[in-house]
């Protein structure tokens, strides 16, 4: 291995542990809930980004049905814990790991696929697992499920007086995210992603299994983005079929990634830094009115962003010797 | 139903299947076909009929519009060229959606009188509602004409060939914004006639295109891109299993039968039932 390369994983990381410290001490500072709120869902989109990266960043298989498996682990956690009394903590492992099956057996008709087919079969998927729930009497249907409240408790990992466990359990979320990124970024199944993603023939003919290579990347992205499932379900104690499985969410998992640098191991969550506060501002500022401002807004900024920088914000820091050294 | 969707395809087996340029504003075309004609009625009483051919120039020139100020751009771009095109284009769907809201409120429209609203026709002992009919009719007439207009104009062969060839193209003096801002009209003026037709027996709201975008996507997928048959066929069968679907399942699931069958056709035909791509 190289040397530049050594020290750039190893740079990554020493930024990736004083970022995460920052943001572990920015609750003694922000106080407001408001603030709270759309810090917790910025790492929460910033974690499932770069959980959906893995996919189809690095591998570059492009899924925009990734709200099939945020769903999948809202509706196990939330399954298990109404109607069996399984805690959380274990739902969310449960759903992490129904998912990865799901995105596996769901793998072996799919990754034939190429290009806007597979692209298309993505969305089709998620369109019927949405239609399905909606019509599953004993998950609630389209009614949804109420998670019911028992007071603040970290066993069942609900609170209501503070949103602090909520900030912690994302920060989390979203470091696990990034160090499997980081940690996959430079192991056999790193390269072979890469591999697969610029060009499956040579990669094939030089011994990658391509075929095990998406289906190990599928497993591990669906996992996680599962467990942001759970948590967002545990965060927002209600969830119906569009609230957590709506086409809506697969694009905003895949936009952070996209606007910040698809394939990178900074881009997601550069995107969602940026991304995700400018969501929640605009919707505070001019959602209210209910006359579609906050759509104008958003809207414009994802085609000016997308148009002005198409490898991401991200390529505004790379110098060009970094091209040379990464190979 | 099926020749239908067959219509809001065909615009999009144009821009999507045979110039390979993603446009998820599909559906917000088709929206804004639907309000035009709309207000072409509430305000000037054309009936939505007679308007189509109004609706759907003004969306040719819309159409090549968005292609001049926009989508040449995002395919200009070096990298990610794919997901640079879906989110310009999905951006751009939802700043029409927003401006719609804006301007038109959230409230749902529709067209009270027309000529052929609510009428239905008897052929052969099968009531048939008039203004499917028409939109079969129309819908087949604009197959044919796409069909037609691919195959044997030199328009439409340079179409073609500017997709699979930019560069050479451009050296026996082809313009390739000349020609894809002319397919972006095109496409965009024949989901303007889709519009117009269902205005008469759909509600117009601002969303009411997300509702069309994916269908009309599967169907051209169906049919494999690059195929203006395919997506002819793809209609064709997304109508009927829809309808067999309606039968057996319950309202709310009549698109899970669509879905099913795209992936089970994808399953054994990668490329689609009649795609070269």
């Amino acid at each position: 291995m190289d040397k530049d390369f050594a020290a750039r994983r190893r740079r990554d990381l020493i930024i990736a542990a004083a970022l995460a410290t920052i943001a572990a001490l920015t609750p003694l500072f922000v106080k407001d809930v408001v603030v709270q709120n759309i810090l917790i869902l910025t790492l929460m989109y910033a974690g499932l980004s770069q959980s959906w990266n893995i996919l189809s960043g690095y591998c570059g298989q492009i899924s925009l049905g990734h709200a099939l498996y945020f769903g999948l682990g809202a509706y196990t956690t939330e399954l298990l814990f109404t109607k069996f009394g399984v805690l959380p903590w274990f739902g969310m492992l449960a759903g992490g790991v129904v998912s990865a099956l799901i995105a596996m057996g769901l793998g072996y008709p799919f990754f034939r696929l190429r290009g806007h087919y597979f692209v298309i079969a993505t969305i089709v998927i998620a369109e019927i697992g949405l239609l399905l729930f909606h019509n599953w009497e004993w998950a609630g249907a389209a009614m949804g499920i109420t998670i019911p409240i028992r007071g603040d408790s970290w066993l069942k990992f609900q609170f209501l007086r503070t949103k602090l466990p909520y900030f912690y359990f994302a920060l989390a979320l979203c470091c696990l995210a990034w160090f499997v990124t980081w940690w996959l970024e430079n192991s056999k199944w790193g390269f072979w992603w890469r591999a697969v993603k610029d060009n499956p023939e040579a990669a094939e003919s030089l011994g990658v299994d391509v075929f095990n290579s998406k289906m190990g990347a599928a497993a591990v992205s669906a996992f996680l983005v599962a467990v942001g499932g759970s948590f967002y379900a545990q965060f927002v104690s209600y969830i119906d079929p569009e609230s957590v499985m709506g086409f809506q969410f697969s694009l905003l998992m895949a936009l952070p990634a996209v606007l910040g640098g698809i394939g990178t191991l900074w881009g997601p969550v550069l995107g969602a830094a940026i991304l995700i506060p400018l969501t929640e501002l605009t919707r505070f500022k001019f959602g209210g009115s209910g006359r579609g401002v906050d759509l104008i807004v958003y809207g414009t900024l994802i085609v000016l962003i997308s148009l002005a920088l198409p490898r991401g914000l991200l390529s505004l820091f790379s110098r060009p010797k970094k091209t040379g050294a990464a190979r | 139903m099926g020749l239908l969707y067959g219509l809001i395809a065909v615009g999009l087996a144009l821009i999507f299947g045979l110039m390979d340029v993603t446009n998820f504003a599909h559906g917000e075309f088709l929206m804004v076909a639907m309000y035009l004609s709309f207000f072409l009625f509430a305000f000037f009483a054309i009936d939505p009929l007679l308007s189509a051919p109004l609706v759907a120039a003004a969306l040719f020139i819309f159409g090549a519009v968005v292609y001049l100020l926009l989508v040449r751009f995002a395919m200009r771009a070096k990298a990610n060229a794919g997901m640079v095109q879906i989110f310009t284009t999905f951006g751009l769907a939802i700043v029409m959606r927003g401006l719609a809201q804006y301007f038109f409120t959230p409230d749902y429209r529709s067209i009270p009188q027309s000529w052929l609203g609510g009428k239905t026709i008897s052929v052969g002992g099968i009531f048939l509602p008039e203004p499917q009919l028409v939109g079969a009719l129309v819908s087949i007439a604009a197959f044919a004409g796409l069909y037609f207009f691919i195959h044997r104009t030199d328009f439409g062969r340079a179409i073609e060939a500017t997709r699979e060839d930019p560069g050479a193209v451009a050296l026996v003096g082809i313009d390739k914004n000349r020609v894809f801002a002319f397919g972006w009209g095109l496409g965009a003026a024949l989901v303007g006639l889709a519009g117009a037709i269902m205005a008469v027996f759909f509600y117009i709201y601002p969303d009411v295109g997300a509702s069309f975008a994916l269908i009309a996507y599967v169907t051209v997928a169906l049919g494999g891109f690059g195929s203006v048959f395919g997506a002819f066929a793809g209609g064709i069968i997304v109508g009927l299993v829809e309808a067999v679907t309606a039968l057996v399942l319950p309202p709310s699931l009549k698109s899970v039968g669509i879905y099913s069958v795209y992936l089970l056709v994808v399953f054994i035909r990668p490329r689609g039932l009649f795609g070269s791509m």
